[in-house]
């Protein structure tokens, strides 16, 4: 750790920019980077690792909670024996599958407007060269279509649970039935969570908010969303496999 | 300060060390009334001795160290960042403490719980429910009769639910006091019909939670003829510390004989409090309520209801 | 008080770094009361606000166990306001007293008080990594503590700290609506928060050091709030997972925790096929690590007292840490020797154990080391000293029953008696509240700006101490004799069931002490409000130590370092260095003065 702090040069350490904190940030035209932008980035994205670090706990918890219990047999005060009473949920699978294609999709238009945040970001300092074009604003519509996956994503989520409970499943029906709401609905909180940052990001320019912060809540949205999606593939595996 | 420092530490070293070594017995573990307890108790002094010296002598070096490098203005503290060897030393001598003491114990713990009890040992079935222990006898069939949660009910006499049409439940015997017979090894099955309990006899050195959802068998051999009590170690609600039954281990006769009559055995033999460790109180020694006591055979009370 | 430090702060910080200068525009200092004191952003006020929060918590659940110990040994005494406590309140009281203590002053105070008023300064930041995060966080520990409130004030719930269900799942079991509901709640909001503020510690400790402060030169505080944050992280999403399922159990029908068949109070529950285990599992999962939450900071304060008031560098600083690593390690381990009686498969009792005992190996290590630093040393006994030197002793006391309880053999006569309430309340509980009082006396000076009043601390100290080992000491007999935990009283009624009644002198003896103690920690209110208005005026190095916290003026200025950023140049316990005119060379004093 020291000596990448070394590699990253003395300048910006103990610079403490807050977000919003009264304006100390200020982007510059006519510089590539403002200053301090790869320190807060990094921060950030540290955070975002943190983050999804105590994500991964919380369905860690429910991971083992539901193989301990697929696996496991309750007594039976009748026969006065172990029964294995495990009854897997029928999951909506093709509804599964489209939700899934939504969400990975949005990963895709996610990454478009996190590159064309980074071309800006570098054609910004070249106006005024010859035969050198800015790179036109098209985050804001990726981010847009991002957006609208995602909640694509969280109505078809809805539409399965509304599935489920018009074959008689509900919450508390059977073990596997509360288990397949638990998971779904957790990471649904999770997904929304992610939804609120993409849509600061997509509306930054509106609260007047500097290109430069717009790429980082972009880049560490992304790293968010994009576990998300993997987070879901996990869950929909786990559903389909570990019953 | 530092004497003052070192004085208090000690004292309170001292004063521990005096009452853990000259204890009175209400102080201590109880009498063992168990075949394996006396392994354990050995595995406790083993313990208790390891770490009392470990306790004393750190102890002792902190308030030493406290008063013997207090600033007296001397000219200055000794400049040290450490020693690895010492370091070094410490950690394995401390390792081997540990893991080897947990290793000495393993053979204690694995006989009492990996290995199930031997063929023709005495069953009985303890079953707890908020607030109240029941015993279970097959009978001479050897077998449990089936029980049924919707028959559960505590106001009829039956309390764990068994099934009257079950064949195998005619002999069975409930009873609210334990009876168990002296050097016999026990098959204990443990159930629980609403939350956790916990049985627990201190003198058996036995303990076990009674989980709902759960059948725990268990073993031990019962080698001192007394009455013991039960106390549930769980907490289970608000009558938790009300939880208490009584336990007696009997001679091989007079065990036949409670088998044989139940009540009128009881009646007779009332369980009289933990005797055997002379902690009766002689203003509260009385007789047990009756109604603790009850004892019946099954199908009898069964019959009456139908 | 004589040899004080006088040097102004400036001359301490070193070289300043004008690039970064810039910076200090983005920290001018909130005015309205309400943005200072109240929604602050400012971590030294947030760091306060958890400090204050967990003093409420702590003398809540102080009056709860002098309730407790009145019923315990004078059940027939009416208490003003409350008339006779019942059983079942007994039951109520130590759920509430355990909940508050573990949640909301162990895990508070040390981590989210202390560390986030001085882990910033001792790194040479202006502030944590995300400034509104740690308000959010410290707002929803407050939530979480009015909701627990909620339940104390509503239905007390009596399923203890742990809520085993299926005493908890069941509501008809004992566990009423909304106490027990509101508990789990204001848990699920405790996690939320905790885990916030692990966030906001770790990315500051990784990102925000000053130059020069590299990982093996941050003071052992920040070493252990930095791996107490890491298991907060990694421990509370586990809990707040299994809150949300018991929440389940209890009001939507579901049936993670509660197996079938069941009848209560001769109602058939509707629920089947769950296990009460997995509850113990995810709860001990959580409940191990948090007991290193609640203890490593306190070993942080302590190892740093140590070395500064026996004027000598930490014995060991590298195994220092590297025990700490271990410990966060192994603690997550080792949750299964809670239980060895629990009907958990019996096999699995010997890794677990094996685990627990060699957490005893880097426990040691530690202990030698404070040893080691006091040897040879040239001890100043000043109060937060004399609570540094209780924190070891009672660590060493706590600790020593562990061993005990590692043994699933020795478990089985021990385990949910009285041997294990005096085992977790030495080492987490006192020894951990030591860490805080040896931490306030130590940094109030540079909080307030003022002294405390040594006399008053003093006395504070000696009957904290003596009546600590007095209150708990004994409990250790009476586990050994059999007396289980959570028990309302020691007999039962019409006098059949009397084999604890040999206990009451004992009983009797230990409510006096807790009764002592708990009035001396009046000393302590007094010592503290008074010194915050009357005290000395406080110097910038009070105790001529080291780290960067002793460079700046007390109380600190708004961003701390008044917009320089410090440059450390030595190691954080550099005391006594021959050759060096003081005995004492400061983290950020010129690299010339002591080449390493
Ligand atoms: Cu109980
Ligand atoms: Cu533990």
């Amino acid at each position: 750790m020291g000596t990448l702090r070394q590699s990253v040069g003395g300048s910006g350490r103990g610079d403490n920019f807050r977000e919003g904190g009264g304006g100390g940030e200020r982007y510059r035209p006519g510089r590539y980077e403002p200053a301090g932008y790869y320190e807060r980035l990094r921060r950030y994205r540290l955070a975002v690792a943190v983050l999804l670090l105590s994500v991964i706990m919380i369905f860690v918890a429910l991971t083992s909670a539901y193989i301990v219990r697929a696996g496991m047999g309750t007594y039976d005060t009748v026969t006065h024996s172990y029964v294995y009473d495990w009854k897997p949920v029928q999951l909506p699978n093709e509804l599964l599958l489209l939700n899934t294609l939504v969400l990975v999709l949005s990963s895709g238009t996610l990454e478009m407007a996190r590159r064309n945040l980074n071309a800006r970001a570098v054609t910004a300092g070249l106006t005024g060269l010859p035969g050198v074009a800015v790179e036109p604003e098209r985050s804001a519509p990726w981010l847009g279509i991002t957006l609208v996956l995602g909640m694509a994503f969280l109505a078809g989520q809805f539409l399965a649970w509304r599935e489920l409970r018009s074959q008689g499943m509900f919450l508390a029906t059977n073990p596997s039935s509360s288990f397949f709401y638990v998971l779904t609905g957790a990471h649904a909180a999770h997904l929304i969570g992610g939804l609120v940052a993409l849509f600061y990001a997509a509306f930054a320019t509106v609260f007047g908010k500097s290109l430069a912060t717009r790429r980082i809540v972009v880049d560490a949205a992304g790293w968010y969303w994009h576990f998300m999606g993997a987070l879901w593939i996990y869950i929909f595996a786990l559903l389909h496999f570990g019953k | 300060m530092g004497l003052a420092l070192l004085l208090v530490v000690w004292l309170i070293t001292f004063v521990s060390t005096y009452f853990f070594i000259a204890h009175p017995s209400w102080m201590w573990l109880p009498p063992v009334a168990t075949t394996y307890g006396p392994q354990i108790d050995s595995q406790f002094t083993y313990t208790y001795i390891a770490m009392g010296i470990v306790f004393v002598a750190a102890q002792v070096a902190l308030g030493l160290f406290a008063w013997k490098y207090r600033d007296r203005g001397h000219a200055a503290a000794y400049y040290s960042h450490g020693n690895i060897r010492l370091e070094a030393v410490w950690t394995i001598l401390t390792a081997i403490l540990f893991v080897g003491l947990n290793l000495m114990g393993q053979h204690i713990w694995a006989q009492a719980r990996f290995q199930g009890p031997s063929p023709g040992s005495e069953q009985v079935e303890i079953t707890g429910m908020q607030f109240q222990w029941y015993f279970r006898y097959p009978g001479s069939d050897g077998k449990y009769g089936r029980t049924l949660a919707k028959l559960e009910d505590p106001s009829t006499g039956n309390a764990l639910g068994i099934d009257p049409d079950d064949p195998a439940a005619k002999d069975d015997i409930v009873s609210s006091t334990l009876v168990l017979p002296v050097n016999r090894e026990l098959d204990v099955t443990l159930k629980a019909l609403d939350v956790i309990h916990d049985f627990f006899v201190p003198e058996f050195r036995f303990k076990q939670d009674a989980v709902p959802g759960l059948l725990i068998h268990m073993h031990f051999t019962p080698n001192r003829i007394g009455d013991y009590e039960i106390d549930c170690a769980e907490l289970c609600g608000s009558g938790h510390y009300k939880m208490r039954a009584g336990v007696k281990v009997v001679s091989e006769a007079d065990y036949q004989a409670f088998l044989k009559a139940p009540q009128q055995w009881l009646t007779e033999h009332p369980w009289n409090g933990p005797m055997s460790r002379g902690l009766m109180q002689e203003s509260e020694a009385k007789p047990p309520a009756p109604a603790l006591q009850l004892a019946m055979r099954h199908h009898q009370s069964q019959a009456e209801n139908h | 008080m004589g040899n004080v430090q006088n040097t102004p702060h400036r001359a301490d910080v070193g070289v300043v770094d004008s690039s970064v200068q810039h910076a200090a525009h983005a920290h001018a200092a909130p005015t309205g009361f309400i943005r200072k004191y109240i929604f602050s952003l400012d971590h030294k006020v947030i760091g306060l606000q958890y400090y204050f929060l967990a003093l409420a918590s702590v003398f809540t659940g102080l009056i709860l166990s002098v309730l407790m110990r009145i019923h315990l040994v004078w059940p027939e005494w009416a208490i003003p306001g409350i008339g006779i406590i019942k059983d079942e309140q007994y039951l109520g009281l130590l759920t509430l007293h355990g909940t508050f203590m573990v949640f909301f002053v162990l895990t508070t105070a040390p981590q989210s008080g202390f560390g986030n008023y001085f882990l910033p300064i001792q790194i040479g930041a202006a502030d944590m990594a995300f400034p509104v995060l740690n308000m959010l966080s410290f707002w929803t520990t407050f939530a979480a503590f009015i909701v627990m409130l909620g339940a104390f004030f509503t239905v007390m719930p009596i399923a203890g700290w742990t809520s085993y269900p299926t005493l908890s799942a069941l509501p008809n079991a004992g566990s009423l609506p909304w106490g027990q509901d509101l508990w789990l709640l204001s848990i699920a909001l405790f996690c939320a928060a905790s885990l916030m503020g692990a966030l906001n510690f770790i990315t500051t400790t990784l990102d925000l050091r000053c130059k020069g402060m590299s990982l093996w030169r941050m003071p052992l505080t920040c070493w252990t709030w930095f791996v107490t944050a890491i298991l907060g992280l990694l421990a509370f999403g586990v809990l707040l997972s299994g809150g949300l399922l018991l929440l389940l159990d209890r009001n939507a029908g579901t049936s993670f925790f509660v197996p079938g068949g069941l009848v209560v109070n001769g109602v058939q529950q509707r629920h089947e096929g769950g296990s009460p285990l997995l509850w113990q599992h995810l709860f001990w999962f959580f409940g191990h690590p948090e007991v290193y939450i609640a203890i490593l900071p306190g070993m942080g304060v302590a190892s740093q007292l140590l070395s500064t008031f026996s004027r000598k560098p930490i014995f060991g600083y590298r195994a220092m840490v590297f025990a700490v690593m271990a410990i966060g390690l192994l603690g997550f381990m080792v949750w299964g020797h809670h239980m060895f009686m629990s009907g958990m498969s019996p096999y699995t009792a010997f890794a677990f154990s094996l685990m627990t005992m060699a957490i005893g190996v880097p426990s040691a290590i530690k202990t030698f080391n404070w040893l080691g630093t006091m040897w040879r040393g040239k001890i100043r006994f000043y109060t937060p000293m004399l609570f540094a030197i209780g924190f070891v002793s009672l660590f060493v006391s706590g600790g020593l029953s562990g061993p005990f309880l590692a043994q699933p053999t020795l478990d089985i006569p021990l385990h949910d008696t009285f041997f294990v309430v005096a085992h977790f309340h030495l080492i987490m509980g006192v020894a951990a509240i030591f860490g805080i009082f040896a931490a306030t006396y130590y940094w109030f000076p540079k909080m307030f700006g003022r002294m405390m009043s040594e006399s008053l601390g003093r006395l504070h100290f000696w009957f904290t101490f003596v009546g600590t080992y007095a209150i708990f000491m004994p409990m250790h007999y009476e586990g050994m004799a059999g007396r289980p935990r959570r028990y309302g009283s020691m007999v039962v009624a019409g006098g059949l069931f009397n084999r604890l009644a040999a206990l009451m002198p004992l009983e009797k003896f230990i409510s006096i002490a807790a009764f002592v103690t708990a009035a001396a920690q009046l000393i302590f209110v007094i010592n503290l409000f008074w010194s915050m208005k009357k005290g000395e005026k406080a110097p910038v190095n009070p105790w001529e130590a080291t780290t960067l916290e002793w460079t700046i003026p007390s109380p600190p200025p708004h961003d701390n370092f008044a917009g320089n950023t410090p440059v450390v140049n030595h190691g954080p316990y550099e005391y006594s260095v021959p050759g060096v005119e003081r005995d004492y060379v400061m983290q950020t004093d010129p690299a010339s003065v002591h080449a390493h």
